[in-house]
């Protein structure tokens, strides 16, 4: 029933390694200076935390014979698909109601794309009014 | 080893969620508030994974799972209603 000390040593480690990448997402959270910088720190170093937390929980399991360990590989799989679609609509939520950007070493290339898009459709078709593809 | 391991996670696991709380409070906009309620969601998620590893069941993994598809369905409904006066189809109620 006791696990051995080498794998204790690898799940130690996987567990700090774990927390290391939360603290980095809450650290970024709080120091980064708009909300698009703030959601790319905490979406990708978040997603990494719970992944070294849950190989920890999927060793154990394995090695004390609890579980097959399949429910974390789930678990893992669905919030590797949902943290970025997630954060994406936050960020497209936030570009939409208007959230202004950093001042500091800033390319908008999505207004950029969205402006050569108006010229394109204004050359084609002058009276068409602007589109919006919000849902 | 790995008992005491765990202490130190759940430790440092809360004072995450404390910190983000902070940005919950004080975020200048909607949306970074948005973002730390999600942050301390999946470290909640990290959390309950902690605590199954601590009491040697398997019984929390569910409880993980629950509650990561609880977050991102909330995260998405509140995204959706900034953006479309909506969380779900429907007629906008801020006309």
């Amino acid at each position: 029933m006791d696990v051995p000390p080498t794998l204790e040593i690898i799940m130690s480690g996987l567990l700090l390694l774990g927390l290391f990448f939360l603290l980095t997402g809450t650290f970024g959270l709080l120091r980064l200076k708009d909300v698009y910088s703030r959601m790319h720190a905490t979406s990708k170093s978040s997603t990494f935390g719970v992944a070294g937390v849950l190989l920890a929980a999927v060793f154990d399991s394995r090695v004390l014979d609890l579980h097959s360990g399949l429910k974390e590989g789930l678990l893992l799989g669905f919030l590797f698909l949902t943290v970025p679609i997630s954060a994406h609509m936050i960020a497209r939520a936030a570009y939409r109601t208007g959230v202004s950007m950093w001042l500091g070493g800033v390319v908008d290339e999505l207004e950029e794309w969205e402006d050569e898009q108006r010229e394109e459709e204004g050359q084609t078709d002058a009276a068409s009014p602007p589109t919006t593809d919000v849902p | 080893m790995v008992e005491r391991i765990c202490l130190v996670v759940l430790g440092g696991i809360t004072l995450s969620i404390l910190l983000s709380a902070y940005r919950v409070l004080r975020g200048p906009t909607v949306p970074d508030r948005i973002i730390a309620l999600d942050n301390i969601s999946i470290n909640l998620v990290a959390a309950i994974i902690v605590i199954s590893i601590r009491a040697r069941s398997a019984m929390y993994i569910d409880v993980a799972l629950v509650l990561a598809v609880l977050s991102f369905l909330g995260t998405v409904a509140a995204a959706r209603y900034l953006l479309a006066g909506t969380p779900i189809d429907g007629r906008p109620t801020d006309s």
